[in-house]
C-alpha cells in the first residue's frame, strides 16, 4: 500500500499539473469572486469563508476523474485487483494520495488566499482547521465517485454531478465552522460534526469503491 | 495444479463459452486456440477472476493467479527499473537479479516508460510476470509486437524458469512459441445461441 | 411459491397487465374526490385563507417525492441481494416520477410561499434538502443513462442510490444546522389535531392515497416499458448470435 501512494505521488510530480494545477484554480476562482461581487471590504470578509469552501470544492473537482482514469486505462487497474493488495486498500491509498496532492496544499495556501478577501483575524485558525479536517472527506467520496465513472469515456461532467451532492454536507460544516469562528461564536460542534463524515467516509466508502470498482472492470 | 470443470464465461451479458474443462499439471502450459471472438480473453479474464463465471468451476491455489495482456499497466513517467520495483513491492516480492538481462532490458533500465519502443514496453510488461512470482499465470496474447528474437526471450524464460520451477502457464496465442505444451482449440466449446446463463436470460 | 416469483419479468408482465388500469382508475378517482373536496368544500383558513388549499398538492407531492427515493433504495437492496432484474427497472422507472413529484413540491411551496412569506424561495432547510434531493436524483438518472451494459448500470446505480442516501440524511441534518428556517412543521403527525383540523385533515388524506395509488401506477407503467425495451434488446442480441 505504501508502495502505491508512492508511486502516487511520484506520478503526480513527474506528470507535472499534480500539485500545481488544483492550487492555481483555486487561487482564479479566489481572485475571480471580487470582480464579481465588488470590492467593498466588508461584504467580501463576510463571505470569505464561503468562497474559500467552494474554492477549494472546485479545485478537488478538478483533479478528481485522474484518480483512476489512467490507471484503468493501462491496464493496472486489473492488474491491482488481482494482486495481494485488497482493493479496499486501493481505494483508501487512492484517496490519500489525492489529497496529499490537491487537499494538503490548499489548506496551505487557503490562509493567503483568506488575506487577499480580508477575512476577519480570528478566523484563521478555523479556516486551517476546517480545510485539514474537512478535505479528506472531499478526496474520500470524490475517490468513489471516480470510481463509478471509471469505465465511460466522458465521465467528467457526470463525475461532478454524481459528486457535488455528495459534498453538500462537508461543505455545510466548513464554510460554517469559519464563520462561527469569524464571529467569535463556538465552531466545535461544526468541526466535531465534519470530523465524523470524514471519520465516517473512510471507514465506509473503501468498501463502496472497492464494489464498484470490481464492477466496473468485468 | 489447475482445474477447470464445466466452466462457462459471458461478455457483455452474453454467454461466448460454455462446458469448457481442462486441467494442467503442475510445470506445465497449455495453449489456446481458436479464431478471433471466439472468447480467449473472456475466457482468461474469468479464470483469473476479474469477472465471474456463469457456470462452472476453477481450482488453483489462492492468490497465485495472474492475468496480463498487452495493457500491462506500465507507467510513463516512472523508468522500467522503477516500473518493475513497484510490482515488485505491491506483491511483496524482490527484484530477480537477473531479471533485466533475462528480458534484455538491462541497456533500458534508466529510461522512462514512455520512451520505450512498443516491443521493449511489451518485454517490460513480460518482465513484470517474472517479478510478481505467481505461480499460475493467464496471459492474454503475450508476444504481440514482439520481434522474434524477443519471442525467443519469453519462450525460454517460460520454460526454463517458470514452468521449470513447477508453475503454470495459460497461454492465449495465434503464433508458435516454440513450446512443447499441449493445445486446446476453443472453437467446439463456443456456446450455443440460445445458451443459458446470459444476463438478458430472464428476458427471453 | 414465494413471493418473489411475481418478481420474474414474464410474470411480472403477466400479473401488471390487469391491475394497472385499475390502479390508474383508482388514483384518479381518489385524486378528484381529494381535489374537488380539497378545493371546493373545505373553508378557508383564519390566518392563511384560501391560499391554504395548495397543501392538496403540496403536502402529497413532497411526500412521494421521498418515498420515491425510499423505494428506489429497497429496490436497489434487493437488486444487489436477489439480483431480480424487475427490481433495477422498477428502481429506474421511479426516478424520474421521483423527480416530478420533487418539482411539483417546490414549485407548490414557491406558489404558496409567496403570499405566506413574502417570497417564492428562501433558503429555508426543507426547501433546501428538495433542492438537494432534486440533484441527488439527477445524478442518479444521469449514471442509468450513461453506462451502455444494463446490469453494469443496475449495479453501479444502486450503490450510488444506497450511499446517496446516506449523504442525504446528513444533508438534511447539515441543512437544519446550518438555518432554523421558516417552514412550518410537518403537517402529517400522529397527534394530528395540533397540526392540520379534521375539515382539512381527511380530504388530504384522500389526495394523499391518490398520489400514491398514482406513483404505484406510473411505476408499474414504467417497469413494464423498461422490461419491453430490455427484452427487444435481448431479442435483438440473440438474432446477432444466430
Amino acid at each position: 500500500m505504501i508502495a502505491l501512494l508512492l508511486r502516487d505521488l511520484r506520478l503526480a510530480i513527474r506528470a507535472g499539473g499534480g500539485f500545481g494545477l488544483g492550487l492555481a484554480f483555486f487561487l482564479i476562482v479566489v481572485v475571480l469572486v471580487p470582480f464579481g461581487v465588488g470590492p467593498d471590504t466588508e461584504l467580501l470578509s463576510r463571505i470569505a469563508p464561503g468562497i474559500l469552501w467552494v474554492a477549494s470544492l472546485l479545485a478537488a473537482l478538478l483533479s478528481l476523474d485522474r484518480i483512476f482514469a489512467l490507471d484503468y486505462e493501462d491496464g493496472s487497474l486489473a492488474l491491482l485487483a488481482t494482486s495481494p493488495l485488497p482493493l479496499e486498500g486501493v481505494a483508501m491509498v487512492k484517496a490519500a494520495a489525492h489529497w496529499i496532492t490537491t487537499g494538503l496544499p490548499l489548506t496551505l495556501a487557503a490562509p493567503a488566499l483568506g488575506f487577499l478577501l480580508s477575512l476577519t483575524p480570528e478566523a484563521y485558525p478555523y479556516l486551517l482547521l476546517s480545510l485539514l479536517i474537512g478535505t479528506p472527506a472531499l478526496s474520500m467520496i470524490g475517490t468513489f465517485g471516480a470510481a463509478l465513472t471509471v469505465g465511460l469515456r466522458r465521465g467528467g461532467l457526470l463525475l461532478s454531478l454524481l459528486v457535488l451532492p455528495l459534498y453538500v454536507p462537508t461543505l455545510i460544516f466548513g464554510a460554517e465552522a469559519i464563520r462561527r469562528g469569524a464571529e467569535g461564536l463556538d465552531p466545535t460542534g461544526a468541526l466535531m460534526l465534519m470530523a465524523g463524515i470524514t471519520a465516517g467516509s473512510f471507514a465506509l466508502l473503501p468498501f463502496a469503491t472497492a464494489s464498484v470498482l470490481r464492477i466496473n472492470l468485468r | 495444479m489447475l482445474r477447470v470443470q464445466n466452466f462457462a464465461c459471458a461478455r457483455g451479458g452474453v454467454p461466448v463459452l460454455a462446458g469448457v474443462n481442462f486441467e494442467v499439471e503442475a510445470g506445465n502450459a497449455l495453449i489456446l486456440r481458436g479464431p478471433n471472438g471466439i472468447g480467449k480473453t473472456t475466457l482468461l479474464r474469468s479464470l483469473a477472476g476479474l469477472q465471474p463465471a456463469t457456470q462452472g468451476t476453477v481450482e488453483f491455489p489462492d492468490d497465485e493467479g495472474a492475468y496480463a495482456s498487452h495493457a500491462d499497466g506500465i507507467k510513463t513517467a516512472l523508468t522500467v527499473t522503477e516500473n518493475l520495483k513497484f510490482w515488485a513491492d505491491v506483491h511483496g516480492a524482490r527484484l530477480p537479479a537477473d531479471i533485466l538481462d533475462t528480458f534484455d532490458l538491462s541497456d533500458l533500465r534508466d529510461r522512462l516508460g514512455g520512451t520505450l519502443s512498443a516491443g521493449q514496453k511489451r518485454r517490460l510488461g513480460l518482465a513484470r510476470l517474472g517479478v510478481i512470482g505467481r505461480k499460475v499465470l493467464f496471459l492474454d496474447e503475450p508476444t504481440v509486437s514482439l520481434d522474434g528474437f524477443s519471442v525467443k526471450l519469453f519462450a525460454n524464460w517460460l520454460q526454463n524458469t517458470h514452468l521449470a520451477a513447477g508453475r503454470i502457464a495459460v497461454i492465449a496465442t495465434h503464433i508458435d512459441l516454440g513450446l512443447s505444451a499441449p493445445e486446446l482449440d476453443l472453437t467446439p466449446f463456443k456456446a450455443a445461441p440460445d445458451a443459458g446463463g446470459g444476463s438478458d436470460e430472464a428476458f427471453l | 411459491m414465494s413471493m418473489w416469483e411475481y418478481a420474474n419479468p414474464k410474470r411480472f408482465m403477466g400479473w401488471t397487465r390487469p391491475v394497472l388500469p385499475w390502479t390508474f382508475a383508482l388514483a384518479g378517482a381518489c385524486l378528484v374526490v381529494g381535489l374537488i373536496w380539497g378545493f371546493f368544500f373545505t373553508p378557508d383558513d383564519f390566518r392563511q385563507g384560501s391560499t391554504v388549499k395548495i397543501i392538496y398538492l403540496h403536502v402529497p407531492a413532497a411526500l412521494m417525492a421521498i418515498n420515491a427515493w425510499i423505494m428506489m433504495l429497497v429496490a436497489s437492496l434487493i437488486w444487489v441481494v436477489r439480483r431480480h432484474h424487475v427490481s433495477a427497472l422498477a428502481a429506474r422507472a421511479a426516478a424520474p416520477i421521483g423527480v416530478v413529484f420533487t418539482l411539483i413540491a417546490l414549485f407548490t411551496g414557491g406558489i404558496w410561499g409567496q403570499p405566506m412569506w413574502g417570497t417564492y424561495w428562501a433558503w429555508d432547510p426543507r426547501l433546501t434538502s428538495f433542492l438537494i434531493l432534486f440533484l441527488f436524483y439527477l445524478g442518479y438518472i444521469a449514471l442509468w443513462e450513461a453506462i451502455e451494459d444494463p446490469d453494469t448500470a443496475a449495479d453501479l446505480t444502486a450503490v450510488l442510490c444506497m450511499v446517496g442516501s446516506v449523504f442525504a440524511i446528513l444533508s438534511r441534518y447539515a441543512v437544519l444546522f446550518w438555518n432554523q428556517g421558516l417552514h412550518q412543521g410537518a403537517s402529517l403527525s400522529l397527534d394530528k389535531e395540533e397540526n392540520v383540523a379534521d375539515v382539512f385533515w381527511l380530504p388530504l388524506l384522500v389526495c394523499i392515497a391518490g398520489f400514491v395509488l398514482l406513483f404505484i401506477a406510473l411505476v408499474l407503467m414504467r417497469t413494464r416499458t423498461e422490461i419491453r425495451a430490455r427484452r427487444i434488446r435481448a431479442l435483438e442480441a440473440r438474432a446477432r448470435r444466430a
